[in-house]
């Protein structure tokens, strides 16, 4: 087919400059000091209890954040399905930190939440003695991550819902459900599989977090994530090959939190009702 | 009546939120403009001296020099490599189209921290890692898909009969394309293209892993003088965050004029 020579240069792009440094990566994490096949870089990551216990920190940074991120965004999507007013002024205000980026973002929390911050002097003002310390700590990435992923993931969700026949529900209320069996019964199923995917995402940015563990977190301790680990043996101590193999693990992570979800999805939604009607908005 | 309570406490968290967000970035643009800031509401006084000071001191002329470079470059590769890409996407069903498009999906679904340790190794081992060639290169891996994936939707409207009524008036191939495609495919261009414009300027972990002394983008350099607070007035430092800010904004107002807020996110299709 001559037609192909329109796709070949994407492909080839995407070959060498993503595929091939995959695998380049996956086996010089597996061959530490030019030498024979070993899973001796894997092994000290394990056993190395200041590296191993990154898995934990960002685990217990990327976990709680995904469930509150997606569990909010999908509250207020909901409500918004209908449109209300303002609609167009609050997406557009949403689009901000997403735009804008994690660095400005951090740089922004780290002013106005620290303590001197607009948000202490309200505090004390309103009569906190002492308020709580919310950044360049474990809160100060959950912080920024919120700030970063509920804009994404409510406006994810809103073209989603949005994309549902509103005549399901209609007539759902007509023949006499109440809002609660109108979520539960109608809608859940057909949005289910969209929290999914806004889920799997969330988790899997939440969980490869570096600029705002850095900037805002305390990345010599408390929020010291695996991409900060990967970083510091690539660009610190030039070690390639360990750097490629805990970016490995980084995905391996990545990829484990995703199938868990799509299992979950599979158990929770896999009723089979009321799949039509949901498309593009 | 609980229906009013629970849309009052979503209504209510909206808000809350956007407050925070104008907090956010209020603060830095205050104390972009501040003399001295020091836990008061407002600074008691008011100065502009601080964006000359960091255009100086961070190099921003450079740094601004480098950032247009890569955005630019990305951009123009983009579309360049990806129309092509989409457009027979569009058209044609093919064996192995799955795969591909799995393929042209990854680098926007693997964090870039993921796949850009790899990918820094790989560039660096070949002497493009640390200069501008090399931003520009591990950039377009996330930019051309996204492209590709904006352009898709904007192609598949365009009637294949335009295309067959030209070529029975004898026009070729590549008129076809030149005459009837591309201008047809016009606003889907500039969508994809500022779409890519904005992800680039504020792409932030490819470009720090793979830029050097002379290749970092405006969002990398605050990077490091955020990192390095202290090292210089923090006032300066937020100078330069609303010197990326309005870039930014202005770009996104643009932006904004010609797609939905949903659309800067992933599209989620239902093809099940």
């Amino acid at each position: 087919m001559r037609l192909a020579v329109l796709l070949l240069p994407s492909v080839a792009y995407l070959l060498v400059m993503f595929v091939f440094p995959f695998a380049y990566g996956v086996l010089l994490s597996l061959t530490p000091g030019a030498g024979a096949l070993s899973l001796a870089n894997y092994l000290a990551f394990f056993l190395d209890p200041w590296q191993a216990r990154t898995i934990w920190v960002t685990a217990s940074i990327a976990v709680p954040n995904t469930l509150v991120t997606v569990l909010l965004a999908l509250s207020v999507a909901y409500s918004m399905r209908h449109g209300i007013r303002g609609e167009r002024a609050i997406t557009a205000a949403l689009v901000l930190p997403i735009a804008l980026g994690t660095v400005l973002v951090a740089e922004g929390i780290n002013g106005f939440y620290g303590p001197k911050g607009w948000l202490n002097q309200a505090l004390v003002g309103l009569g906190v003695p002492e308020p709580p310390r919310l950044t360049h700590n474990y809160t100060g990435v959950m912080i920024a991550l919120f700030v970063q992923h509920f804009p994404f993931c409510f406006l994810m969700l809103l073209g989603y819902i949005s994309g549902i026949d509103p005549a399901l529900e209609a007539s759902a209320r007509v023949l006499g459900a109440g809002a609660w069996a109108v979520f539960r019964r109608v809608m859940w199923p057909l949005i289910a599989p969209g929290v999914a995917i806004a889920g799997a995402l969330v988790f899997v940015m939440n969980f490869g977090v570096f600029p705002s563990a850095v900037l805002v977190g305390q990345p010599a301790g408390a929020t010291r994530t695996i991409a900060i680990a990967a970083y510091q043996q690539a660009f610190e101590h030039s070690d390639m090959s360990m750097a490629s193999a805990i970016a490995v693990v980084m995905g391996g992570c990545q990829l484990a939190g995703l199938a868990l979800i799509l299992v979950l999805r599979r158990r929770m939604a896999g009723t089979g009702v009321a799949t039509m009607g949901a498309g593009k908005r | 009546m609980r229906g009013r309570l629970w849309r009052l406490a979503v209504w209510l968290f909206v808000v809350g939120f956007v407050l925070n967000l104008v907090g956010i970035v209020g603060h830095v643009v205050v104390s972009s403009f501040a003399r001295r800031w020091f836990a008061t509401p407002v600074p008691s006084a008011f100065t502009t001296e601080w964006y000359a000071y960091a255009w100086r001191e961070f190099q921003l002329d450079q740094v601004l020099t480098v950032t247009l470079t890569v955005a630019g470059t990305v951009t123009a590769a983009a579309l360049l490599l990806g129309f092509p890409a989409a457009y027979l996407l569009a058209r044609h069903e093919f064996r192995g189209k799955g795969p591909l498009l799995l393929l042209f999906f990854l680098p926007l679904l693997v964090p870039q921290m993921t796949y850009g340790i790899p990918l820094a190794t790989t560039l660096y081992r070949y002497r493009i890692g640390g200069t501008v060639a090399g931003v520009i290169a591990a950039n377009l891996v996330p930019m051309l898909p996204l492209a590709i994936f904006v352009l898709l939707p904007f192609v598949e409207q365009i009637s294949v009969n335009l295309e067959w009524a030209a070529r029975v008036h004898g026009a070729t191939r590549l008129q076809v394309f030149r005459r009837v495609i591309v201008p047809l495919a016009l606003p889907g261009l500039l969508t994809a293209g500022l779409l890519v414009l904005v992800n680039t300027v504020a792409n932030f972990e490819l470009t720090f892993l793979l830029s050097g002394a002379g290749s970092q983008t405006l969002v990398v350099a605050l990077y490091y003088a955020v990192f390095a607070a202290g090292m210089r007035p923090i006032y300066s430092v937020d100078a330069m965050a609303v010197i990326y800010m309005t870039i930014v904004l202005a770009m996104l107002v643009l932006a904004l004029r010609f797609v939905r807020p949903t659309q800067m996110v992933f599209r989620l299709d239902r093809r099940d």
